[in-house]
């Protein structure tokens, strides 16, 4: 009889044990969290990108439980996530400056060459070791689509041999830009109405050499800017989106026609029209 | 000293529990496509290993096999003293270190009734170790897990970048390059025992 009893009640024991061992422990060592961070992390798209500045999601869900942290943040989220973050802190509504990806090199495969050829593994980043790249301009997209495997949204696709922007599918994260071990992506505002699309800081003589479109810092379009908004530094041509009225005249002007007129209006703005 | 060096070796290599006792596979697979999981995961198996060594000596020593004895129920109340323990310990680290608990977070309740955890538990009853080799064990097992990991998650970031046939992508090729590691690590069998012994 004993034999049965005892390792029934033990084990029964040893159970009641662990269960109130467990109940008044996660009554007593409970950590109080904030009842609004689930509604406020609710709110966020979950993306992780960090464009925010903060390490993540979590991150900026936690910053926002203090006052004073912006709520504009966001850029994939944009208007509609700052708008649903500041009614539930109760704080007033701010525009988000929504950016949409652009990648800063022409250099596609008519119009620059390899100057070895690469058999490695097939990403940009194991590519750039070899030699910064099997391009002939050292400052070029690679073209192995690290960026384009990076992309939540697919937003990203290769063409002719360089990566290229969907900025109407675009939400501004920045993965892509993160991704790529060249730098030649870079946000800028949707509003924007040019862009210098190349990243060479070669000499001119030597990046007319390697690609054929390449900015050759001729200081064309500084000269015809009236606002003053283009200027050539390092051998590269960029524009200051504060003074850029988006006349396009350096696009006119453009001797290698790298400088490109066109609508960057990425995701949010055609969700706004919609 | 000497001995202390030969059970923590004699668990993390000649009798590591991943690739010689094949016991753990499913984190060993599953969690090995990243180095900075494959260390997390790890981690939580060092601290949960040790921790469940410490208890269950005790626990089957002083009350299964002391009094009337009961040694049957070993697994059973060895997987309730584990999962309550490991609950415990998560409760615990929250509250007064949230980075390691952060750290650990996901991976600490996966393993609560590992087949790896609960292994090491019962082989140290059944090999007849007193409690500082139990708990050295538990430590070298965890050593075995971790090393198995790290070395399976870099084979692994390898083997998908030199793309295999497309019948063997996913889990076949992972499955034959864990057998061809566990193969080096059965190598080691029998050199412990003549540096130590």
């Amino acid at each position: 009889m004993m034999s049965i009893l005892v390792p029934i009640a033990a084990v029964t024991i040893i159970g009641l044990i662990c269960a109130v061992g467990l109940s008044v422990a996660s009554a007593l060592l409970a950590v109080k969290e904030d009842e609004r961070f689930p509604a406020i992390r609710e709110c966020l798209p979950g993306a992780n990108c960090g464009a925010c500045g903060y390490s993540g999601c979590d991150g900026y869900a936690k910053a926002l439980l203090k006052p004073g942290t912006k709520t504009n943040l966001c850029v994939p989220g944009a208007d509609t996530v700052a708008a649903k973050l500041s009614a539930l802190l109760g704080v007033a509504a701010e525009d988000v400056v929504e950016k949409v990806a652009v990648v800063r090199c022409s250099g596609n495969c008519e119009r620059t060459q390899p100057k070895d050829e690469y058999h490695g593994i097939r990403s940009c980043a194991a590519a750039k070791l070899l030699f910064s790249g099997s391009g002939s301009c050292a400052y070029g997209c690679l073209g192995l689509g690290d960026c384009a495997k990076a992309c939540p949204q697919g937003a990203v696709y290769m063409e002719k041999g360089i990566a290229a922007v969907d900025s109407a599918a675009c939400i501004g994260c920045g993965l892509c830009a993160k991704a790529c071990p060249q730098g030649v992506i870079a946000l800028i505002p949707d509003t924007a109405k040019t862009e210098v699309l190349c990243s060479s800081r070669d000499a001119g003589a030597q990046t007319h050499r390697v690609c054929s479109i390449g900015c050759i810092a001729c200081r064309k379009c500084e000269k015809s800017c009236e606002a003053g908004a283009i200027t050539v530094s390092g051998n590269l041509a960029s524009i200051d989106r504060a003074k850029c009225t988006g006349c396009g005249k350096c696009a006119e002007v453009c001797t290698t026609g790298v400088i490109a007129r066109a609508d960057f209006s990425g995701a949010h703005r055609f969700e706004k029209q919609a | 000293m000497k001995t202390v060096i030969f059970v923590i070796l004699t668990a993390a290599i000649t009798n590591n529990y991943v690739l010689v006792k094949f016991l753990g596979i499913c984190p060993f697979l599953g969690v090995s496509k990243k180095l900075d999981q494959a260390t997390g995961m790890s981690i939580a198996v060092i601290f949960v290993e040790v921790m469940a060594a410490a208890v269950t000596w005790p626990i089957y020593h002083k009350l299964l096999d002391g009094g009337v004895n009961f040694t049957y129920m070993e697994t059973t109340v060895f997987i309730l003293v584990i999962a309550a323990l490991v609950q415990l310990v998560e409760i615990i680290l929250k509250r007064f270190l949230p980075a390691l608990h952060k750290a650990l977070g996901v991976y600490l309740p996966l393993i609560t009734t590992n087949c790896g955890v609960l292994g090491v538990t019962m082989n140290n009853i059944s090999d007849g170790f007193n409690f500082r080799d139990s708990v050295l064990t538990a430590l070298g097992c965890g050593l075995g897990f971790f090393l198995a990991m790290v070395i399976f998650s870099g084979v692994r970031s390898r083997v998908e970048e030199a793309r295999p046939p497309k019948a063997f992508e996913g889990l076949p090729i992972t499955l034959v390059s864990a057998s061809i590691v566990s193969l080096s690590f059965f190598g080691f069998a029998g050199v412990l025992t003549r540096i130590f012994g």
